[in-house]
Formats: structure tokens, C-alpha cells, sequence
């Protein structure tokens, strides 16, 4: 019990405290808001990346992304790499934030060298990077504070092609072609159609037509796209993330339109 | 105060009257009992070398490792007790991690053994803890080229072309000095650094021991690694004939 | 804005504070020393701006006593980026790290809102610079020297003010070599002029042709 009327609410009373021998400035201040730690917000993207695409394909998995981070509507960074390799058998791609996605590239570094420093010879491969990322993601929501982003992860694991999604909510899944974003809805049945029940033989040259035909689709149907991406590939030869790729496009269709309708000329 | 002693070696926060701390002068004491350990500062790298006295036939070969990475440039090695070697190892671990969080880029040597010194001075200001009993060679490959330092109990950390710590480090700061450090290259350092070790190893006096080095250079690619199975032995076959003919 | 050149980096920008439509300072110094070599060009909430400018200046105090050199642009911009990306619930801050070091010469890092980081030959942040992108795209070319970057600056500065209500004052720039900062002064009323729309005309009294009636004239 607080036995200081001044403390029992405002305004002061005369009554109680004549003298004002209670400094007000010293005075607790009100109860704060009960829920005012509740009032938590969670953010939003600012600088974006769009779609990610991925397939497995005969000698491990190959993946694409162009090189925009959007700002709003803005194309304001034209030369952003968002596929990052992480040790010698593990790539990522992210679509979303890419200042999220920067602080995932220096956790999963930090998280190499812990494991290089360990010295015993391990390295951890795409399930692990995998496993990892998804319990940092659904830790993260769970805080009410996503990383906001839809990752794809790929690689050789054991020998073998993983590849794998997870995204802001720390939700998870594993296909043999996936993609992020506008890719999800655009890419998948071009891609699914050509690589389901093929995975062991298409080859790296299939792979890459399929994904540069795809990323040309979405060129032209994605606002937030660029005709400029770059190819990521993991095979037991290693990881290797390609210099830019430039997409030509085709508008000659186009010139012969007239009007929306019934108009000729 | 009990009759033995004087009485200013009970702590670390007591100075002798002659202005010692021998608290610190007796964590020497364990490093100096303890295998050798020589660093080699080259002209394109490091390397790194131990004499690992196996005290018991029972141990698993190459366990309780006496070398450590710290970042991917840059490795470890401590003499004197071995725990403590890997309690400074850690810190020396977080240390760079942190240094990587805030800048974003890898610490350099000399940032990174400022900050362990200082913690290992720490550890002789109070009476609640006791020094460090090891000396640490740190060697690493970072923007300023290649770089040796030791850091010592008393948290005073000094650079050198060639360092030595341990039982042998007498006979091996000879021999390092007889050297040309700054004109091998970190495959022939190996040799000589596997054949120092050979020659301070004491066979009369000491039980077998283990060979365990590591380097950085441009054959590592700037990481810190062993050095690989065929170059140790045929290190370790060079030093044993350099050996027969020394003797 | 910001731009590398061969030697150095330019940096530039107007000095129009506002709250709301109100002109707050006509006069600000947005262009703010971090370290010797060292500026960042602050926009968005200036209170945040300069709190984090000044941490960071801070943070470099000392960091250049504890290793004896003067730190490279990136390190800096690393810095600025963490406090950027962890507090970005709080904050409202556009920042470009921009200068000279030692280790890679001229840089210029964009930390644009979310707190990302990216590396950018030339970079521009703030409400004005929407409206120049077009024009930096059309106009800048690799290996430009000093006078032809300081020349890009102001124009696209100039531009920028002109369209952009939050923009304006005078142009500030700075440019940052290793041999040290120069400063550069453009007053208000000399800035680089463009096209101003159409010539206005105003209307004469008298339209041409027309009978003069005199107001409660008496006919006779």
C-alpha cells in the first residue's frame, strides 16, 4: 500500500498535501500501460527482391535469380547478387527484404567459421544450412519479428540434390523445382511440367535453357523484375554462381496491334 | 601467514616489495615445463608447429589438439596448461566474431591480440583468479601481410619474424635465428619448423611425442589449415634424418 | 548524392530542413564529417540522423586510437549500417557513407531506409531524388574527372531542388581526396538553371481592339 496521497492520483489535493512537501518531480510516475510491451509492431520489406527459381537436375540443383532490389516500385539497385553461397556444397537464394537478407548472409558466414574453427573436417551441407535457417525464421515470427523473406536453399547433400524452401513465417518444404514469390504462380507449371519424373536426366544444359526461358516469362509479366539474373549451381564439382545473364526479349507481336477492340488503323 | 615462503606469492594482487607479482612469474613456470610450440613468420605465410608430449599410451593419436583456429586466417597455438590454452582460444574466438559483427570485416592480428591481452592481463590484477598458466602463439595471414605474435601470462603480447615457448624454446630460438626467415617459403618453413621440433625434443628425458602443424599461405588459400598427411611425414622423415646426421 | 571519381568521391546536397511544408533551416549542412577522409550525406529525420552521425563519429574517435590508423570507408559504412538495420523500427534515416581510404581509394556506400548496404559507384538518397534518377542514368559515365563530377552533382542537385518541394537553399558539396576535403559553396540564387516552363505574359489592362468605355460616363 502507498501511503503517500499524493501518489493516489492527480490532481494534487490541497487537503493532503498543504505544504507540498513532495516534490512533484520526484513523484512515481502513473502506472505505465499494461500493454503497452504488447503493442509490438512487426516491420515491413523497404528494399526488395523478387522471384527465386530452383530445380534439381541430373548432377545436383541450379538456381536463378535477377539482379533487382526494388524500393517500392522504384528499380533502385540494379547490380544485386541474391544468390550466396554458403560453405562448398550449399547455395541460397532470397527473395524479400535484402537488408534481412544480408544479416542471413553474415549469420550463416559466422555460422561456417564456428563450424571451420571447430577443425574436425565437417562442413555443413544444404539440410543442415536448411534446418538452421528454418529455426531462425520461426524463431523470429514468433517474436512477432519476422526476417522478411521466402528463401530457397539448394545443394548436394550426401551426394545427393537437395533442395528445399523456407520463408518469413518459418514455414518449410521440399520439391524438385520451387520458386519464390511471382515465380510461384508463373514458373512452377512450366517448371514442374518439364522436370518432374526427370530429375535424374535432365542435364545442365536442359536445366539452364528451362530456367532462362522462365526467368523470361517472368521478365515480362513481373513489375518488379529485371532482364538482367544470374544462375547458381551445386554439383560435385562445387558451388559456382555465374556472371550476369541479359535476357533478350521479343515486342514484334506488338507493332501490328491496333486499338483494344474493333478498331483497324 | 604460515612459515613457509614469504607470504607475496599467496596472490595476484600482491606485489613483493621488489615489485613482482610472482603469481605471474610462477604461471611461467607451468609453460616452461610444458612440449614446445615455434611459430614461423615467412615470406608468404605462417606456420605453425607443436611437439605434443603423449602422456599416456591410452590417448588416441591426435587428440587434445594443441593448435586452434580462431577465424579462418588465423591459428593457435598455446603451451603450458592445455585447459587454459582452450579457455583463451574461445575468447580469442569470440573476440573475432565480434569484431566481425561490428565491422564486418576479418580482424586483423594486431586488433585481436591487443583484445586477448588484454583479457589475460585482467587475469592478474585480482585475488579471485589466478594467471593464465600458458603462453599463446597466434599466427595469422590478414591485409597486412603475414604476422606472429605471443602473448604471454602477464598479458604482454610482443611480435616476432620466429617464436618459441615451452620446455625447448632456448634451443629452438637457435635454431630459428639461424634462419632465413624472411626468404622460405611456408612449404620449406614446414620442414625446418617439423625439424626444430625433432632436435629440442628431449628422448631421454620425455616420454613420445606427436607432431601437430599448421600453416597459412597462398597454398592454404588464406585459411588456416593443418598441414596436409604427405607433407607432415615427409616433414617428420626429413627431420629424423637431419637428426642421424646432427648427431 | 554521392560520387566516385578517380581520386576521391564528391558528395553534394541541398540544405533545405522542413517540418511539414514549414522551412525550418534554409541553411542546413547536411554533408557531415565522420573522420578525416570520411562524410555522410544525412536524410530523412535529421533528429536521427545527426544522433546516429554523431555515434558513429564517436565510435571512430576511438577506434582510430586503438588501431593507430584512420578506418577504411567501408568499416565505417558497416557501422553505420548496424545501427540503421537494428533500430529500424525507431529510425527514419537515408544515409551515404562516402570517401577515401587507404585500402580500396574513393567509395560510396547507400544505406537506404530498411538498413540494407550497398556499394554503389554513385548513389542518391532523399525525398528529391525520385525525381533525378532519369537523369543520373542518361548522364553518368565511368572514369569522369574531378570538375566533370562535381559538374554531375550540381546538376542533378540543382534538378532535384527544382521539382522537389522538401529540396531546396543552396548546394553544399564536398570533395574528398586522399590530399584532404575541399569544400564547395553554390548560393541559392546562382544555381545551375534549366528549363523553367513556358514564358509567362501577363494580360494587359487594355485588351488590343477593344472600344475604352469610361465608367459612368455621361453620353451625350
Amino acid at each position: 500500500m502507498d501511503h503517500f496521497p499524493t501518489n493516489w492520483g492527480r490532481p494534487r489535493n490541497e487537503l493532503h498535501d498543504q505544504y507540498n512537501t513532495y516534490p512533484i518531480h520526484q513523484r512515481p510516475s502513473q502506472p505505465k500501460d499494461v500493454f503497452g510491451e504488447g503493442v509490438q509492431r512487426t516491420q515491413q520489406p523497404i528494399v526488395t527482391g523478387t522471384s527465386v527459381l530452383a530445380i534439381k537436375f541430373k548432377d545436383g540443383i541450379m538456381m536463378a535469380a535477377d539482379n533487382l532490389a526494388s524500393y517500392g516500385s522504384l528499380a533502385r539497385f540494379k547490380d544485386i547478387q541474391r544468390l550466396h553461397p554458403v560453405g562448398t556444397s550449399t547455395i541460397i537464394g532470397a527473395s524479400g527484404d535484402m537488408s534481412d537478407f544480408q544479416y542471413l548472409q553474415h549469420t550463416l558466414d559466422e555460422l561456417m567459421v564456428d563450424e571451420f574453427t571447430n577443425g574436425d573436417g565437417h562442413e555443413l551441407g544444404p539440410a543442415e544450412v536448411h534446418e538452421y535457417l528454418s529455426r531462425v525464421m520461426y524463431g523470429r515470427r514468433s517474436k512477432l519479428n519476422p526476417l522478411w523473406n521466402s528463401l530457397l536453399v539448394g545443394g548436394l547433400q550426401d551426394g545427393k540434390p537437395f533442395l528445399a524452401y523456407v520463408d518469413l513465417l518459418g514455414t518449410t518444404y521440399s520439391a524438385s523445382s520451387i520458386a519464390t514469390g511471382y515465380g510461384s504462380y508463373i514458373a512452377i507449371p512450366i517448371l514442374r511440367a518439364a522436370v518432374d519424373n526427370k530429375e535424374n536426366t535432365l542435364t545442365e544444359e536442359d536445366a539452364r535453357k528451362l530456367l532462362h526461358e522462365c526467368m523470361r516469362v517472368l521478365y515480362y509479366r513481373d513489375a518488379r523484375s529485371l532482364d538482367k539474373y544470374q544462375i547458381g549451381i551445386v554439383t560435385s564439382a562445387g558451388v559456382s554462381v555465374s556472371d550476369a545473364i541479359k535476357l533478350e526479349t521479343n515486342w514484334d507481336f506488338a507493332e501490328g496491334i491496333r486499338g483494344y477492340g474493333a478498331q483497324t488503323q | 601467514m604460515t612459515s613457509i615462503g614469504t607470504g607475496y606469492d599467496l596472490s595476484a594482487s600482491t606485489y613483493s616489495p621488489d615489485g613482482r607479482i610472482f603469481q605471474v612469474e610462477y604461471a611461467n613456470k607451468a609453460v616452461e615445463n610444458s612440449g614446445t610450440a615455434i611459430g614461423l613468420r615467412v615470406k608468404d605465410g605462417i606456420v605453425i608447429a607443436v611437439e605434443k608430449l603423449i602422456h599416456s599410451k591410452l590417448l588416441v593419436p591426435e587428440a587434445n589438439r594443441r593448435i586452434q583456429t580462431i577465424d579462418r586466417h588465423i591459428g593457435l597455438a598455446s603451451s603450458g596448461l592445455l585447459a587454459d590454452g582452450r579457455h583463451i582460444s574461445n575468447r580469442a574466438r569470440d573476440e573475432a566474431a565480434s569484431y566481425g559483427d561490428t565491422y564486418r570485416s576479418p580482424i586483423s592480428l594486431k586488433s585481436l591480440v591487443d583484445r586477448v591481452g588484454l583479457y589475460v592481463q585482467a587475469y592478474t590484477l585480482y585475488s579471485s583468479v589466478r594467471p593464465f598458466g600458458c603462453s599463446t602463439i597466434l599466427g595469422a595471414v590478414d591485409k597486412t601481410g603475414p604476422i606472429l605474435y605471443v602473448i604471454e601470462p602477464s598479458g604482454v603480447a610482443y611480435g616476432y619474424h620466429g617464436a618459441a615457448i615451452g620446455k625447448g624454446r632456448q634451443l629452438a630460438k637457435t635454431e630459428l635465428e639461424k634462419l632465413k626467415l624472411a626468404e622460405l617459403s611456408t612449404r620449406e618453413a614446414v620442414i625446418e619448423a617439423a625439424r626444430i621440433i625433432y632436435l629440442v625434443h628431449d628422448d631421454a628425458k620425455e616420454k613420445d611425442f606427436e607432431l601437430e602443424m599448421s600453416w597459412i599461405g597462398d597454398e592454404t588459400n588464406g585459411l588456416h589449415l593443418p598441414v596436409p598427411k604427405d607433407l607432415l611425414e615427409e616433414a617428420s622423415r626429413k627431420a629424423k634424418e637431419a637428426l642421424e646426421n646432427f648427431e | 548524392m554521392a560520387v566516385q571519381f578517380k581520386d576521391g568521391v564528391v558528395i553534394g546536397a541541398d540544405s533545405r530542413t522542413t517540418t511539414g511544408s514549414y522551412i525550418a533551416n534554409r541553411v542546413t549542412d547536411k554533408l557531415t564529417h565522420i573522420h578525416d577522409r570520411i562524410y555522410c550525406c544525412r536524410s530523412g529525420s535529421a533528429a536521427d540522423t545527426q544522433a546516429i552521425a554523431d555515434i558513429v563519429h564517436y565510435h571512430f574517435q576511438v577506434y582510430s586510437q586503438t588501431h593507430g590508423e584512420a578506418p577504411p570507408v567501408h568499416t565505417v559504412a558497416n557501422v553505420f549500417q548496424k545501427l540503421c538495420y537494428e533500430n529500424k523500427d525507431a529510425l527514419s534515416a537515408g544515409i551515404i557513407v562516402a570517401g577515401w581510404d587507404k585500402e580500396v581509394g574513393p567509395s560510396v556506400y547507400n544505406i537506404p531506409l530498411g538498413g540494407g548496404l550497398f556499394r554503389q559507384p554513385w548513389a542518391i538518397g532523399g525525398s528529391g531524388s525520385t525525381y533525378v534518377y532519369g537523369y543520373c542514368d542518361a548522364t553518368y559515365q565511368d572514369g569522369w574527372d574531378r570538375d566533370q563530377t562535381i559538374n554531375f552533382v550540381r546538376n542533378t542537385l540543382a534538378l532535384a531542388m527544382s521539382r522537389d518541394g522538401s529540396s531546396g537553399g543552396v548546394i553544399r558539396m564536398c570533395v574528398i581526396t586522399e590530399d584532404g576535403v575541399e569544400r564547395l559553396f553554390v548560393p541559392g540564387n546562382e544555381l545551375p538553371k534549366f528549363w523553367e516552363g513556358k514564358e509567362v505574359l501577363g494580360v494587359s489592362a487594355k485588351p488590343k481592339g477593344a472600344t475604352s468605355v469610361v465608367p459612368m460616363a455621361v453620353e451625350v
